[in-house]
């Protein structure tokens, strides 16, 4: 069933922050290969002008899906996540995340579109730190593939 | 937020250098570890048969980290990252072997752009299948 079009430009409430901590940015980094010291070396994150170590491009999206979360379980909505898959994926950085950053995603929905059968959801995720200055907005679709009949 | 590339150095058409990144089950388990992906269809062979994939896939935002590392270490910095985005396309299929699979990456400057940015255009491709759309970063230069 296409998903209520009410729902869009619906915003949900902020998360609690999330604090980025330097061993997080190691482990992840490490996860995906890189070895550019900026990541882990506060002294080598310095010199390039930032204050501690900065995280990968992709980084947040962890916390920025984990907040999406509300949107995709929203019982109201009705979304089936089973039939999930991620479309597309966009990131606009006013500065890179780094650690100590104490980071609340609000999401909002938005649009939702209905094609072939498949239900396609846009939510975007507006990252502030602890001063309430932007950081980076998040753009995730995802398309819930149509039900196979029965 | 200062890149080792300068504004003035490139053009459009100017190509990265290119790179190739493997990837296997234990890439996948220890990228779900840090990203807090646990989906199944990405560690469990039988779970993503069942949902009608060939095989084991990697996360999609996995191969979106390891394409932006062909513009991050050509900047230098990281953080002149000003905008990324990519669609996915086609899955990753990660084999049950040493060898994994292999998602290969070229980008070239697309268009130049105000402020010292650059758009660069990505390619990532794996099994001879494109695996990224729409794959641009738009990056700050010196």
């Amino acid at each position: 069933m296409a998903l209520d079009q009410s729902f869009v430009g619906r915003t949900y409430p902020p998360t609690e922050p999330y604090e980025v901590g330097r061993e997080k940015i190691r482990e992840f980094a490490e996860a995906v290969g890189e070895t550019n010291p900026v990541f882990t070396d506060p002294e080598a994150a310095k010199a390039f002008g930032h204050p501690d170590v900065i995280a990968p491009p992709t980084f947040v999206f962890s916390i920025t899906f984990r907040a999406a979360g509300q949107v995709i379980e929203d019982p109201q909505l009705g979304l089936d996540y089973s039939r999930v898959v991620h479309g597309d994926q966009k990131f606009a950085y006013r500065r890179p995340v780094r650690a100590g950053d104490r980071l609340t995603v609000t999401s909002t929905i938005e649009a939702i579109k209905s094609l072939a059968g498949n239900d396609i959801l846009d939510i975007r995720g507006e990252v502030h730190d602890e001063a309430g200055e932007h950081v980076v907005t998040a753009w995730t679709k995802l398309v819930a593939r149509a039900a196979e009949e029965v | 937020m200062t890149a080792k590339i300068g504004y003035d150095d490139v053009e459009v058409g100017t190509e990265l250098p290119a790179r190739t990144f493997p990837v296997t089950r234990a890439t996948l388990v220890r990228y779900a570890g840090a990203s807090g992906d646990f989906n199944p269809i990405h560690w469990n062979e039988r779970f993503a048969r069942e949902v009608g994939l060939p095989d084991v896939i990697a996360h999609g935002m996995f191969t979106m980290a390891e394409a932006i590392r062909v513009v991050t270490d050509w900047l230098g910095d990281p953080g002149a990252v000003v905008e990324y985005g990519v669609r996915f396309t086609k899955p990753v299929v990660v084999p049950d072997d040493d060898q994994g699979a292999l998602i290969e990456v070229s980008a070239k400057v697309a268009a130049k752009l105000e402020d010292n940015t650059v758009r660069v255009d990505l390619t990532a491709t794996s099994a001879g299948q494109k695996v990224l759309g729409m794959s641009r970063a738009v990056v700050r230069l010196a």
